[in-house]
């Protein structure tokens, strides 16, 4: 859907401007989805600044701790707008699931 | 430049729509590999422009380089050159034609350059570096850190071709009182709060003349996911430096202090840039030249070889820039060590490649392969930690059964 998004964005922008020859790459598809657990619709959240295997690939078993600091890393360093329930909600379910 | 997967023009936005659909029936058949530690099940994906490598991330995309291509040249080709990007938003549709870098601030002549002016306005220069990302090997660091879990794939080694960066600068005319200079790409993030994605040199290494605003990477332009159509080159320098689709650049008049040089990409401020495993550095400065490596590329863990025969043992071996002057290996686990032969010289940036031929006994066996540099630089035999996993080095271990 967003790939469609941004073709039809390019289509319109070449509409406008003639004798442009952009090139275009197109990415494959992402496949990678959220473990099913407690929380999981609260942390499809993450999915809207990068992909699911950001999470999936990290150490196994990693803790309460190691996922805690993860999300707060993305809350104050990258600005994520993700609320301090929501934050607990998307730390506990990373720290059971994964 | 290999064009079979640039669609240009109308056509090929709808024919690139339709190619999505294609790609995503390619995925769900797709192969894998599995990395030596936890977790290190990976599918093998391939990007155009790409052979099949190990998808680390899709969105931004970061895949690896099969750790197998190193043993098989020692320019990594364009189509397994490993692939970083920190934020999601990366270009997709570029007019090389409409493309400008913009060079400003503190500078007499604000610019604007085509590729063209970049490619005959100025004296063209080659250079063969090493490109290696900050994290690469993090997957073996113990305790586990957080952060992309990569093997030894995040390098690679390539015939960078562009303009030295000096030369763009004095055109400009840098301004007196001048610190540094920062470097931003048409990648994006996808939150507009999040910190785009900007590097800073301190003045005199962005005008070392080594520095390179590079635009063709082994005889062709560079490859999309590699910063088309232009990027930094900082030989000897970790890959944060080196900002794919560059295009601005900015002279400053003091010590830039934004989040990807000021919080991001920082190691400990000791001799060792370590820390005891868990502890955090008490004072931190940003992460700056390559470690000395060295990597057997032709055995892997739990081969079997000929014993009381010459086999070939052969790898690859790089620093910072001083250049690699001797590559020892030990067939005892590190006790005895011997020398091995160097291959050409392609400059002290570059890959070195070595070999040698020993005639192990019957049993197990660990070889271990150790770099020295030519200011006397090494690897250490136990591995250095530091909290975001960076620059590891340690020697190398590969086991083998001699029979």
């Amino acid at each position: 859907m967003r790939n469609f998004l941004r073709c039809l964005a390019i289509l319109f922008a070449l509409t406008q401007a003639s004798g442009a020859k952009p090139l275009n790459y197109v990415l494959p598809e992402e496949t990678a989805t959220l473990r099913p657990g407690p929380g999981v619709e609260t942390a499809g959240v993450c999915m809207s600044c990068h992909s699911v295997d950001y999470i999936n690939t990290q150490p196994p078993r990693s803790g309460k701790e190691f996922w805690e600091g993860e999300v707060k890393k993305m809350i104050k360093s990258y600005h994520a707008p993700i609320s301090e329930a929501d934050a607990k909600a998307i730390a506990d379910y990373l720290a059971k699931t994964y | 430049m290999d064009r079979r997967y640039l669609l240009e023009g109308l056509g090929g936005v709808i024919a690139g729509a339709a190619l999505a659909n294609f790609t995503s029936f390619g995925a769900r058949a797709q192969d894998g590999t599995t990395l030596p530690f936890a977790n290190g099940e990976r599918p093998l994906v391939r990007y155009p422009g790409k052979r099949p490598l190990i998808q680390l991330t899709a969105r931004p995309p970061q895949l690896e380089t099969p750790f197998s291509v190193f043993d098989e040249s020692v320019i990594t080709p364009n189509d397994a050159f490993f692939v970083r990007y920190h934020l999601s938003d990366i270009p997709l549709s570029i007019d090389p034609e409409a493309f400008r870098l913009e060079v400003k601030g503190k500078v007499d002549r604000s610019l604007s350059l085509s590729l063209a002016d970049l490619k005959t306005g100025f004296e063209p220069v080659e250079l063969v570096a090493v490109h290696q990302c900050s994290g690469n090997s993090r997957g073996f660091v113990e305790p586990r850190v957080a952060g992309g879990q990569l093997g030894h794939g995040a390098m690679g080694n390539a015939r960078w071709r562009g303009v030295p960066l000096k030369a763009v600068l004095d055109r400009a005319g840098v301004q007196a009182g001048s610190r540094q200079v920062t470097f931003n790409g048409l990648d994006e993030p996808a939150l507009p709060e999040t910190p785009d994605f900007v590097k800073a040199l301190d003045l005199d290494h962005a005008r070392d003349g080594e520095v390179m605003l590079a635009y063709a990477m082994n005889g062709e332009d560079l490859p999309w996911l590699n910063g088309f159509p232009l990027r930094l080159v900082v030989p000897g320098y970790y890959g944060t430096y080196w900002v794919k689709h560059l295009n601005e650049i900015t002279v400053i008049d003091h010590v830039f202090d934004g989040y990807w040089m000021a919080s991001a990409y920082r190691m400990p401020d000791n001799d060792c840039a370590c820390v005891d495993p868990g502890q955090r550095p008490t004072a931190t400065v940003p992460i700056r030249r390559f470690n000395v490596r060295s990597f057997i590329t032709n055995l892997a863990d739990g081969d079997n070889v000929e014993a009381e025969a010459p086999i070939l043992v052969k790898g690859i071996a790089f620093d910072g820039g001083y250049g690699v002057t001797d590559v020892l290996i030990s067939w005892d686990g590190g006790r005895t060590w011997s020398e091995t032969r160097l291959g050409s010289d392609l400059g002290r940036y570059s890959f070195r490649e070595w070999r040698i031929e020993p005639r192990l006994p019957a049993g197990t066996h660990e070889l271990k392969v150790r770099a020295i540099n030519r200011i006397g630089q090494s690897q250490p035999m136990t591995p250095l930690w530091n909290p975001p996993g960076y620059m590891r080095n340690v020697v190398e271990t590969v086991r083998v059964v001699a029979a």
